[in-house]
């Protein structure tokens, strides 16, 4: 979709013409990300964080691609072949930091994208579709992520696979017989590691597949807007080129900077010392834990420790864990306000914080020892979880009273950007020192 | 519809859990052995910060401790001779180390087709000593004396842990718990997790080496020196990896700066005091 004060493009010399005529390709790059595509002209700094997602992905694409040149998938092997990259492949030693801590960038990313979407209801009509799209790629994200994680065939590594794939053994009758099959054999071999370096090669460009429908479903209804309010006129959009690809650029330098300042200075910091042990089946970690961006669904599966209801423990935490997950499919349906934004949702944002330190204390918990008070701690913070999503949200969408919401975006614009959520008519109208511009009708 | 469901199922998962909190718990063990363990203590090291480099002379030093103490017993394995050019050996010096290290490589007779072995070259990763893991258990009370070529990287005090291992044997105090302390083959050093270690202590006493470039060869300085040994071993492109850090910040520092203006340029007349609308 194109709003109908939308550039168009006009190739002007006889080359862009001639490629028009036959392959249309830059034409659709220009309505896609170019001068032809407006964006709300109010996008705060969270709006960086899509095209930063999709940056780690093609960083995580080059670098894979080329250790994928020098790494063998066998057990014998990989665990060598990863120190060869590191020490005699030239620049291997950048390729191996800058893929692994890559993922963990990839996360960081990711996670404050979502973020975004939860706090400005970026989730609701008409962005179902792109919010859906978006949590098959944190599903497939998750799968290349863990795959890629046993290719180095550490101790951590071997035993991670272990568990997460001992997951599987907890669904009744069937689940052994399938995780046999999935591995290839009794425990992680040579076997799984072979298809894991497979699937974990194929997922990324799987990812991208789904990230090309995403941003397709985006630009149906355009971008939302820190104010959640709709685009109403030619005032309240910018073309997406300039605007936008000067502010991503910047939000890019910002990115490669906190990157590199890991890759460079302290590349070891997110991983684990255990992956430098060689995988070891009759050794087991004091500490089996996965990479920090797990920590979170770690937690919610060791918190379910009694068998309930006939079920045993076991497959309630792995129930939990993918049902942590799997909600947030349904969240558009479970969150009916027609407020999209927080920021005039003054209840839900209240428990939108809570669930931001709820989650934070998970990620710590999951690293922690099976120890009280950890233990308690941890079935407090999985309740919440659940019932913020499934039992809170929809009672506070239906009891809260939103804030009057400003008529346009220009308006809430023109009546202080520091002040953008300050609604239209109740005391947000400030005037900036300098400024004297009438205020323009919208 | 969905609301009704996704509301049961959320009471569900938050009665389990409520379930589960309320169970009372058997009163932990407390594990008394915990209380001797000491922290690695804190050691500064010529490649730690920023814009940390090696000391090549006292990898040398290390290296000399590796090569007359610790190669017995543990394996160098993703180290190769030749990478001993790093420290600041010529080639014929790196040459001669090969061809005169202790244990030879195997290989096979050319002759009669047997295992056999030959003297190393530089192209060659150092040899263990041991042939296989059998053989090396069957040494050492049944311990498996670990590969040390990434070991400060394996471990979570690092090389600090290292050091701190080398020197922290001592006498197990008077207050030491009869299961905690030492059993036959077993040496107290409450640096170790567990308390009790398999490996005797390798530095003992001063002078167990002498070093070529006249360093006193106390016991500290041995294990510092053997520790800085162990980080090159672990990564030997450290130098590389912080110095083209520092160019590489230094060019994003720069780059950032001019998308910064860049962005605040095209966006001058719609923000701020140029704002037009």
């Amino acid at each position: 979709m194109s709003f109908p004060w939308a550039a168009h493009y006009a190739p002007k010399n006889a080359f862009t013409q001639w490629i028009d005529q036959r392959l249309p390709l830059p034409r659709l790059v220009y309505n896609a990300v170019g001068a032809g595509y407006p964006v709300p002209r109010n996008l705060n700094y969270f709006w960086n964080f899509g095209v930063l997602a999709g940056a780690a992905l093609g960083l995580q694409i080059i670098t894979g691609i080329v250790l994928a040149m020098h790494y063998a998938a066998n057990g014998m092997v990989a665990f060598d072949s990863v120190e060869h990259i590191m020490r005699d492949v030239n620049s291997g030693w950048l390729l191996r930091y800058a893929h692994a801590n890559g993922a963990s960038f990839f996360f960081i990313v990711v996670y404050m994208h979502i973020g975004r979407g939860l706090f400005y209801g970026s989730y609701k009509a008409p962005r179902e579709m792109v919010w859906l799209l978006g949590v098959v790629i944190f599903l497939l994200m998750m799968a290349t992520a863990f795959m890629g994680y046993v290719l180095p065939w550490g101790q951590m590594s071997f035993w991670g696979a272990q568990v997460i794939t001992g997951f599987f053994s907890a669904i009744p009758l069937v689940g052994e017989p399938i995780r046999e099959w999935l591995l290839g054999g009794y425990a992680p071999d040579n076997a799984a590691l072979n298809r894991f370096f497979s699937l974990h090669y194929l997922l990324p460009f799987v990812i991208a597949g789904v990230i090309i429908l995403h941003i397709w479903a985006l630009h149906i209804p355009g971008s939302n807007n820190p104010t959640g309010v709709d685009v109403k006129g030619p005032q309240d959009t910018v073309p997406f080129h300039p605007y936008y690809t000067a502010k991503d650029g910047f939000g890019l330098g910002v990115f490669l900077i906190a990157f590199s300042l890991f890759v460079f200075f302290m590349p070891n910091a997110l991983g684990h010392p255990d992956n430098y042990i060689p995988a070891n089946p009759l050794s087991t970690p004091a500490h089996i834990v996965p990479e920090w961006y797990f920590l979170p669904f770690y937690a919610i599966l060791k918190s379910f420790t009694v068998n309930f209801l006939w079920i045993p423990a076991k497959l309630w935490g792995v129930m939990a864990m993918f049902g942590s997950i799997l909600l947030l499919f349904v969240l558009p349906w479970l969150d009916t306000s027609p407020v999209r934004s927080s920021n005039y949702r003054p209840l839900y944002k209240w428990f939108f914080w809570v669930l931001v330190l709820d989650v934070l204390l998970l990620g710590y918990l999951g690293q922690a020892p099976a120890e009280e008070p950890y233990v308690r701690l941890s079935q407090l913070s999985a309740a919440y979880y659940f019932a913020h999503f499934l039992i809170i949200l929809p009672i506070v969408s239906k009891i809260e009273k939103p804030k009057p919401l400003p008529m346009s975006i220009s308006a809430s614009v023109l009546h202080g950007e520091a002040q953008e959520a300050a609604p239209f008519g109740a005391g947000g109208e400030g005037v900036i020192a300098g400024d004297s511009t009438p205020p323009r009708a919208s | 519809m969905v609301r009704i469901i996704a509301f049961l199922a959320g009471l569900v998962f938050v009665a389990a859990l409520v379930v589960a909190m309320l169970i009372p718990r058997q009163p932990a063990v407390e594990n008394t052995a915990h209380h001797f363990h000491i922290e690695p203590a804190k050691m500064a090291f010529a490649s730690d910060g920023p814009l940390g480099r090696f000391d090549r002379a006292q990898l040398q030093r290390g290296f000399q401790v590796y090569k007359e103490v610790c190669s017995a017993c543990h394996s160098l394995r993703h180290v190769a001779f030749r990478d001993l050019t790093d420290l600041g050996f010529t080639g014929p010096e790196v040459k001669a180390i090969a061809n005169q290290w202790a244990i030879e490589v195997p290989s096979v007779n050319p002759d009669t087709g047997e295992p056999a072995t030959r003297k190393a070259i530089p192209a060659d990763m150092f040899p263990s000593p041991y042939a296989n893991e059998v053989a090396a258990r069957a040494a050492n009370n049944n311990a498996l004396p670990p590969d040390l070529s990434l070991i400060t990287k394996a471990r979570e005090g690092h090389a600090e842990y290292v050091h701190s291992l080398l020197t922290g044997y001592r006498e197990p105090p008077a207050n030491l718990p009869a299961e905690a302390r030492p059993g036959p083959g077993l040496h107290y050093n409450p640096v170790y997790a567990n308390l009790n270690i398999a490996m005797p202590p390798p530095l003992v006493a001063e002078g167990q080496v002498s070093y070529a470039d006249g360093t006193k060869p106390t016991v500290e300085q041995m294990s510092q020196d053997v520790a800085a040994f162990l980080i090159w071993t672990a990564e030997p492109k450290l130098e590389n990896r912080k110095r083209t850090g520092v160019a590489v910040i230094i060019f994003l520092l720069f780059a950032t700066t001019l998308a910064y203006f860049a962005y605040q340029n095209i966006w001058a007349e719609k923000k701020g005091k140029l704002r037009k609308g």
